[in-house]
């Protein structure tokens, strides 16, 4: 099922004249209920956090701070999103990004380099989403298997490479990328990074065939087959773009933390799925937008900062997290029966 | 009638979706021990009411009286036990559940409230299949193992397990061979016998000639009459009711010349192991070719086969000269074949997308340059080829899950025409399509057909073929049994063509 039982509707209920969309009207039906929700809860965790903490909060330090960690979830988010809009999963996002950032810091690769780092995260991160793409499309296995068995393998390399080890980076070009000297115009470069994954990742879903042939296989497989749509090519190049967004990823993890470890993206599969479901994604497949995602994943990182500022618990920021994602898509589901 | 008060009165019944007044004011009687049959077109609320009635929508407005007690149908439950029991269309049976399990599921009987005695369950189901006439039905088999006719007999014994007065039976012969058809009509009078009510629908007529006692037909969320001797009434009045107009079926001309052109389809010998026999087919542009056959009699395998949706286990189809890959839908499409299949909503349509991205799913590579999708080009390209096939509404980001069945279908004979396909290949084109809205898809198919398009036709309703196609290719057991032109045919010639020399089952 991927509709939630609602009463018949006639067809004539929502005609609409058919005259040129105009401009106001078209960002207006863009602009939906769901985004306007999503930004609400935002605007009143901001709200919240400048009453409790008015001078830790909006202090620049701490909106970068947010910003910044906010990045490297939201790129591996923005890859979730497109695997579930097709119906599929990525569990092991976590593990690539593990894997993908010890790669990358071994001394091996160091001595080629930023480019070396970035290239090794890059590629390693793209193998492992092959990887899943051709079990899943060609091998016929179920998302959350192929996933899942990548997931453990993933983090048992990581662990091989390193040992258990924390491996520093001792590139000065890497390093500095972190640095409040490389800030343009006060936005950290990680920052500007998951921009730039965000608005290519709006562009590729609403603009592209590549989107909407995504759409397509996650609301209906066997029509998009019929319609003449090689869905099986759809699904590798679907994990192998969410394993890119996992090697860019784990780039910037390096970035922020200097170093690479093989417990790096722990817990990171949920924390993309549960944005995106809170972002409006149907977990069954063929909706969803990158704007609610992102706007997911800026919501649970401006809890998670409100709760560190309050000197909170993290059990109790998880209890919240949790009702948020209840909450979330309780409030999705009355919207969509009343519209 | 007898003079005794009805079973059941329902009277003003009024339900109102989002946007849509389902019931108006709706009043249905029904007697113990009759067959009462409810008629309407899609959409002119038989299902709201059905649901009314078993307890699953609570009605706005209006009573429900019975066994001469006024009554709230609270829930399915409350409907349940006061003897009500309803058989839906789509099965409401769990597959990975036995026979068994499924009869008694919800009020199995059980020791300490909790332990289920199987042994009783399933002596009871035994009983109550024999009295359905199905005692090879074994009560350990796993549903999703049976054919559909027999799991209708399973649902029917769920119904029976309750103390029932009144059984509510939605289309129950849509999936029904005929010999299946007669044993259902003999359950339905031995129930009637026994003096349970029976509300049946269906949009076959002459099923309803054959069993019901009383109609009652429904148009727009109105009962336009109510009672009537399902007997006498001449057909040309219900069907006057119903539609609102006195034809069936219209079809549109014929041309008066048959195309003389080079065949753009030829099949040549192509089979699959075990659905089909080997198939010769030439198709011309122009023509509409059509098959006839029972449901199991391979015709829609035949058409995926050709479109690549199946892959042949020999021959070869060929569009155009050119061989296609068998078991390649993409290699059928590229070579200019569109296929609008059986299940519009589970095989064609994206139901949470806009009517245009419906439309250019299959032909998005030409509105985009390197992946890049030029949505206005799109948008007006897709529009053109609805407004050709008068889609309604005419407004291309309507989501295609409000339109009614028969725009559903324009949308998918859109996306083809878009593509600019050659060969198209219909498969029940008029399935759930409202019989007013019939005629104007018939002219359409045969619009595109005088366009140059050459049609290839499976219909399990013997009128339409003939009415619709030039020629007919009569299906019996995966053969072509006959070939003629449509006019050599009638409908008799056809169904004894299709039944004869069947082995007895």
């Amino acid at each position: 099922m991927t509709q939630p039982a609602s009463p018949p509707r006639p067809a004539a209920s929502k005609s609409r004249p058919a005259d040129g969309p105009s401009p106001l009207r078209s960002v207006a039906a863009r602009v939906d209920v769901r985004t306007l929700s999503l930004l609400g809860v935002l605007a009143a965790l901001i709200l919240i956090g400048g009453i409790t903490q008015p001078d830790s909060f909006l202090d620049t330090d701490n909106v970068q701070l947010i910003l910044t960690q906010a990045s490297v979830i939201g790129v591996v988010t923005v890859g979730m999103t497109f695997v579930i809009i097709s119906g599929g999963i990525d569990l092991s996002v976590g593990a690539i990004v593990a894997l993908a950032s010890v790669w990358a810091t071994t001394v091996a690769t160091q001595e080629y380099g930023f480019a070396g780092i970035l290239f090794t995260a890059v590629i390693v991160g793209m193998a492992c989403g092959l990887v899943n793409g051709v079990l899943i499309a060609y091998g016929r296995m179920v998302p959350f298997i192929a996933t899942l068995a990548m997931l453990a393998s993933g983090r048992g390399l990581a662990l091989q490479i390193t040992d258990g080890k924390t491996q520093m980076v001792t590139v000065d070009g890497v390093l500095k990328l972190g640095e409040r000297d490389s800030y343009i115009l006060g936005i950290p470069p990680l920052v500007l990074v998951f921009a730039a994954v965000t608005v290519i990742g709006w562009l590729l879903l609403n603009r592209t065939t590549f989107g909407r042939r995504s759409v397509a296989v996650g609301g209906n497989a066997e029509a998009a087959r019929l319609a003449g749509i090689d869905v099986r090519r759809q699904r590798l190049y679907l994990y192998l773009l969410s394993g890119l967004c996992c090697g860019i990823a784990a780039f910037l993890l390096i970035v922020l933390s200097g170093s690479g470890q093989n417990t790096n993206g722990n817990l990171y599969e949920l924390d993309a799925i549960a944005a995106a479901i809170i972002g409006g994604t149907l977990l069954s497949g063929g909706r969803g937008t990158i704007t609610g995602s992102v706007l997911g994943v800026l919501i649970f990182m401006t809890i998670q900062n409100i709760f560190a500022l309050n000197n909170l618990e993290t059990a109790t920021q998880q209890i919240a997290k949790g009702a948020i994602i209840v909450a979330a898509v309780l409030v999705q589901r009355r919207t969509a029966s009343t519209t | 009638m007898a003079p005794e008060p009805p079973l059941l009165t329902m009277s003003g019944i009024t339900k109102s979706f989002p946007g849509v007044r389902a019931l108006d004011g709706v009043d249905l009687q029904v007697q113990a021990g009759e067959v009462h049959c409810l008629l309407g077109q899609n959409g002119a609320g038989k299902s709201t009411l059905i649901k009314v009635l078993a307890g699953a929508h609570q009605p706005d407005d209006g009573e429900i009286t019975w066994r001469g007690e006024r009554t709230v149908l609270k829930s399915p439950i409350a409907a349940m036990r006061l003897g009500i029991a309803t058989i839906y269309q789509e099965l409401d049976l769990v597959e990975g559940l036995s026979v068994a399990e499924n009869v008694h599921l919800g009020h199995e009987p059980t020791a300490a409230g909790f332990v289920v005695k199987g042994r009783e369950a399933k002596a009871s189901t035994v009983a109550l299949l024999k009295r359905l006439g199905h005692a090879e039905i074994d009560p350990g088999t796993l549903v999703g193992d049976l054919s559909a006719a027999h799991q209708q007999i399973v649902s029917m014994a769920r119904a029976l397990s309750h103390e029932v007065r009144l059984i509510v039976m939605d289309e129950p012969s849509a999936a029904l061979d005929p010999d299946e058809v007669d044993n259902l009509f003999r359950i339905v009078g031995d129930l009637t016998a026994d003096g349970v009510a029976v509300v049946y629908i269906s949009h076959r007529l002459e099923e309803i000639r054959r069993i019901g006692d009383r109609v009652t037909v429904l148009k727009d969320g109105r009962a336009v009459a109510g009672g009537l001797p399902a007997k006498e009434t001449p057909t040309r009045d219900v069907v006057a009711l119903m539609t609102g107009r006195n034809v069936e079926y219209v079809f549109p001309d014929r041309p008066v010349e048959p195309p003389v052109t080079e065949p753009v389809l030829k099949v040549r010998g192509l089979a699959r192991e075990g659905e089909f026999e080997p198939l010769d087919l030439e198709l011309r542009p122009g023509e509409i070719v059509g098959l006839a056959g029972l449901v199991g009699s391979g015709r829609s395998e035949i058409l995926e086969t050709i479109y690549g949706a199946r892959k042949s286990t020999a021959g070869q189809v060929v569009v155009d000269g050119q061989t296609l890959k068998p078991g390649s839908v993409r290699a059928a499409v590229r070579a200019g074949l569109g296929l609008a299949p059986e299940e519009r909503k589970a095989q064609a349509l994206l139901m949470l997308e806009s009517v245009t991205n419906n439309v250019s799913v299959s032909s998005m590579s030409r509105f985009s340059r390197g992946g890049w999708l030029d949505r206005g080009a799109e948008r007006k390209a897709a529009q053109t080829a609805t407004r050709e096939l008068s889609l309604r509404p005419d407004n291309p980001t309507a989501p295609v899950r409000t339109l009614s069945g028969g725009n559903q279908q324009k949308a998918v004979l859109a996306r083809w025409l878009l593509r600019g396909c050659r060969v198209l290949l219909l498969d029940e084109p008029t399935r759930g399509v409202d019989i007013g809205a019939r005629a104007e898809l018939y002219s359409v198919i045969r619009r595109l057909a005088d366009e140059g398009l050459a049609v290839l036709l499976v219909s399990s309703e013997v009128p339409e073929v003939l009415g619709l196609a030039d020629r007919v290719l009569v299906l019996r057991e995966g053969r072509v049994v006959h070939t003629a032109p449509a006019r050599d045919l009638d409908e008799h010639r056809v169904l004894d063509l299709v039944l004869e020399g069947s082995p007895a089952s």
